[in-house]
C-alpha cells in the first residue's frame, strides 16, 4: 500500500536516533581532535623525500634527475641540482639535489612522481594537518622539510616500504658483487700483469673466427 | 483572576500594562506594535533554536553527534552562525538585476513574517483576528513564489532560474491540495476566522478534546495539508528547488552574507507558520490535548504542538530521499488533488449525515470507509507501472 515504506523509513530513522543514545558502537565518527582513527595503509596525500641512515643530506636518495620534475602533472616540483657529487648508498657517486621544492598548494597527489622515481627517492607521506597561516611561503616545502628517513616510511607503509628495502637490499649485493667481480678481476689482472715480463705485450693471437656456415 | 488564568494571558496582561503608559488614542497601535515586535522576536528565536535541533536531529539519525562545540552542547551554535553571516562579503554577481536581487530576500521575510500575523498563538493571542483571516493566510503564502522567482530571475544564474522554475511549479501545484485541504476545515466551522476555528475544537468529550484530527475528514485532510505544506516550504522530500546534488543550492545560489541568511529565515519561518496553521486547523490550536491538562498556558501549548511539528518535519527530512519531478507532478495532480475533492465530499456527507437519523457511529463508518477505498485504490493507480526495484540498463550493463 502506498505510505508503507515510509513508515518503514521513519522506524529506521527513529531507531537510529534513539540508538545513538545509547550504544557508543552505532556512531559513526570519532570526535576528531581528540580522537584520531590511525589512517589505512594506502593513505597518501603529499609526497617526502626518502633518507637512509641518521644524516639528512648524506643519506638523501634522491640524485636530482629531475625526472619526477619533468612528469609532475601541475609542475609543483622544482629541483636544482648540484655541482658537485656525493657517494649513494652502494657507494656510487651521484649528484644531490641542492634544492628540491615541491609547492603542496599545487600538488594534486596523483603520485605519478613516485611511480616515475628509478631511485625510490620520493614517496607519499601521510601527514594531513598542513595548514599554515602563510599560504604561499608556509606551503612551498623545501629540502629539509621534506626529507624524512626510512624509519619514518616504514613506519606509514610497512608494506610498501618492506619491498622497497628487499629490492634495494638485492640491488646492493648485486653492485657490490659486480664491485668484487671487478675489484678480482683488477686484482687477478694485476697479478697477471704483475707476472708476467711487462716486454711480452704481443696481444695472444685470435684465431680468426669462422664464419658460421662457411 | 487566578494564577492559572493569568499565567494563561500573562503576555496579553503584559501588553496591556505597557499599553497603559501612553496616552489612549495612542494605545490601539502601541498594542499592535507591541504584538509585531513579539512576534518578530519569538518566531526568529525558534528559528535559531530550531537550526541547531535540526543540524543535531540529523547527525543523531545518521548516528553522528552533530554540532558540539559552540557552548555547552553546541547550543551556541546558531549564535556563531549569526556573527558569520553577518560578517561575510555580500557578493552580487556583476550581471544581477541588483535591485531586484536585493529586494527577493526581503519580500520573502515580509511575506511570511504577515502570515504570522492572523496566526492565533494563545487564548486572546492573535495579532489581527480577520474574518477571512485563512484567506489572508494563503494569500500571503502564495506572494512568496514571487519572491523566489524574484531571486532566481535577478541572479543570472543557470541554477539560480532552474530552482526557481521548479520552486514555482511545485509551489503553484501543491497550493491547490493545500488549500482544497483546509477548506473542509471552513466548510464544518462556518466560518474562515482562524479564532473561530480554534474555539470551535475547543470541546472535550470525556477528556478527549474535539480536534478535527480526530474525525475521518479531518485526518484525511491534515495527512493531506502536511505532505502540501511540505512541499509549499521546499522541505525534503520536496526539496528540488534547492536541492544540493543538483542545484547547487537553488534560486538563492548567488546569494552570500545575510542575504543568504534571510533566504534561510524565510524559509524556516514559512515552515513555522505553515505548521503553525496546520495546528491551528486541525490540531486544536492553542487547546489543551487532554482536559486534566487546561491549567497548563495556551501559548505554552501552542508551542509545544509547534515544536512537535518541526520534530516532525526533521525526522521526515533525514528520512525521505528526494523525489523526481515527474514523480512530484504526479503525486499532486494524481494523488493529492482527487483525495482533497473527495475529501470535501466526505465532509459534506459528515455534516449532514450528523443531522439525520443516520448520525453518530454510522457516519464515522462510512466517511472512514470512502475515504480508506479511495486511499488505496489511488495508491494503486499511482504505483502501477512504476518499476521501484533496481534499475536495470539496457546497454551499460
Amino acid at each position: 500500500m502506498l505510505g508503507e515504506g515510509m513508515l518503514k523509513g521513519l522506524a529506521e530513522t527513529a531507531e537510529n536516533f534513539a540508538g545513538s543514545f545509547v550504544s557508543k558502537e552505532r556512531m559513526t565518527t570519532v570526535q576528531y581532535p581528540e580522537e584520531r582513527i590511525a589512517p589505512i595503509e594506502n593513505t597518501r596525500d603529499f609526497p617526502f623525500l626518502i633518507f637512509d641512515g641518521t644524516d639528512p643530506l648524506a643519506g638523501l636518495r634522491c640524485v636530482a634527475c629531475q625526472i619526477c620534475e619533468k612528469e609532475c602533472p601541475p609542475k609543483c616540483i622544482y629541483i636544482t641540482k648540484s655541482t658537485d657529487k656525493k657517494p649513494d648508498f652502494v657507494g656510487k657517486p651521484q649528484n644531490y639535489p641542492t634544492r628540491f621544492d615541491i609547492d603542496i598548494s599545487v600538488c594534486m597527489s596523483c603520485q605519478i612522481c613516485v611511480e616515475v622515481c628509478p631511485f625510490e627517492a620520493i614517496k607519499m607521506d601521510t601527514q594531513f594537518e598542513l595548514s599554515t597561516t602563510d599560504r604561499f611561503g608556509g606551503l612551498l616545502l623545501d629540502r629539509d622539510q621534506l626529507s624524512r628517513s626510512n624509519e619514518y616510511y616504514n613506519e606509514i607503509h610497512p608494506t610498501e616500504a618492506a619491498e622497497v628495502d628487499a629490492r634495494l637490499a638485492e640491488e646492493k649485493v648485486k653492485a657490490e658483487a659486480k664491485a668484487k667481480a671487478a675489484a678480482e678481476a683488477a686484482a687477478a689482472k694485476a697479478a697477471a700483469a704483475a707476472a708476467a715480463p711487462p716486454a711480452v705485450t704481443a696481444p695472444p693471437k685470435e684465431p680468426i673466427a669462422k664464419e658460421p656456415g662457411a | 483572576m487566578s494564577f492559572v488564568a493569568k499565567l494563561d494571558q500573562i503576555f496579553v496582561l503584559l501588553q496591556h500594562w505597557i499599553a497603559g503608559f501612553f496616552p489612549l488614542w495612542l494605545q490601539p497601535l502601541v498594542m499592535i506594535v507591541l504584538g509585531v515586535i513579539a512576534i518578530v522576536a519569538a518566531f526568529p528565536g525558534i528559528f535559531a533554536l530550531t537550526t541547531v535541533l535540526e543540524r543535531k536531529g540529523l547527525g543523531r539519525i545518521q548516528n553522528r553527534l552533530g554540532p558540539n562545540r559552540v557552548g555547552p552542547l553546541g547550543i551556541l551554535q546558531p549564535v556563531a552562525d549569526g556573527i558569520k553571516s553577518l560578517t561575510k562579503e555580500d557578493i552580487v554577481p556583476l550581471s544581477a538585476d541588483a535591485i531586484v536581487h536585493f529586494l527577493a530576500p526581503l519580500v520573502l521575510v515580509v511575506a511570511v513574517f504577515l502570515g504570522f500575523a492572523v496566526l492565533p498563538i494563545g487564548r486572546n493571542m492573535v495579532l489581527v483576528n480577520l474574518d477571512a483571516g485563512l484567506l489572508f493566510f494563503f494569500a500571503i503564502g502564495a506572494s512568496t513564489e514571487l519572491s523566489i522567482f524574484m531571486a532566481g530571475w535577478s541572479s543570472r544564474n543557470k541554477y539560480s532560474l532552474l530552482g526557481a522554475m521548479r520552486a514555482v511549479a511545485q509551489m503553484i501545484s501543491y497550493e491547490v491540495p493545500l488549500l482544497l485541504s483546509s477548506v473542509v476545515v471552513v466548510m464544518i466551522t462556518g466560518s474562515l476566522s482562524t479564532v473561530k476555528i480554534v474555539e470551535a475544537q475547543s470541546g472535550f468529550t470525556g477528556f478527549l478534546p474535539h480536534w478535527y484530527v480526530f474525525t475521518p475528514w479531518g485526518f484525511a485532510g491534515f495527512a493531506l495539508f502536511v505532505v502540501a505544506a511540505l512541499a509549499e516550504t521546499n522541505r525534503s522530500p520536496f526539496d528540488l528547488p534547492e536541492g544540493e546534488s543538483e542545484l547547487v543550492a537553488g534560486y538563492f545560489t548567488e546569494y552570500s552574507g545575510f542575504k543568504f541568511a534571510l533566504f534561510f529565515l524565510g524559509e524556516y519561518l514559512g515552515m513555522f507558520s505553515i505548521a503553525g496553521f496546520a495546528i491551528t486547523l486541525f490540531l486544536g490550536g492553542w487547546g489543551a490535548p487532554f482536559s486534566f491538562l487546561e491549567f497548563v498556558p495556551s501559548w505554552a501549548w501552542f508551542f509545544l504542538k509547534l515544536l512537535g511539528a518541526i520534530a516532525f518535519f526533521i525526522w521526515l527530512r533525514g528520512t525521505m530521499p528526494r523525489l523526481r519531478q515527474d514523480q512530484l507532478m504526479n503525486f499532486a495532480w494524481k494523488f493529492m488533488l482527487p483525495m482533497a475533492l473527495l475529501n470535501l465530499v466526505v465532509a459534506g456527507a459528515w455534516r449532514f449525515l450528523g443531522e439525520g437519523p443516520l448520525g453518530g457511529w454510522v457516519r464515522w463508518i462510512i466517511c472512514s470507509l470512502v475515504l480508506l477505498t479511495a486511499y488505496v485504490l489511488l495508491g494503486r493507480v499511482l504505483m502501477r507501472n512504476q518499476n521501484l526495484g533496481p534499475r536495470s540498463y539496457r546497454y551499460a550493463d
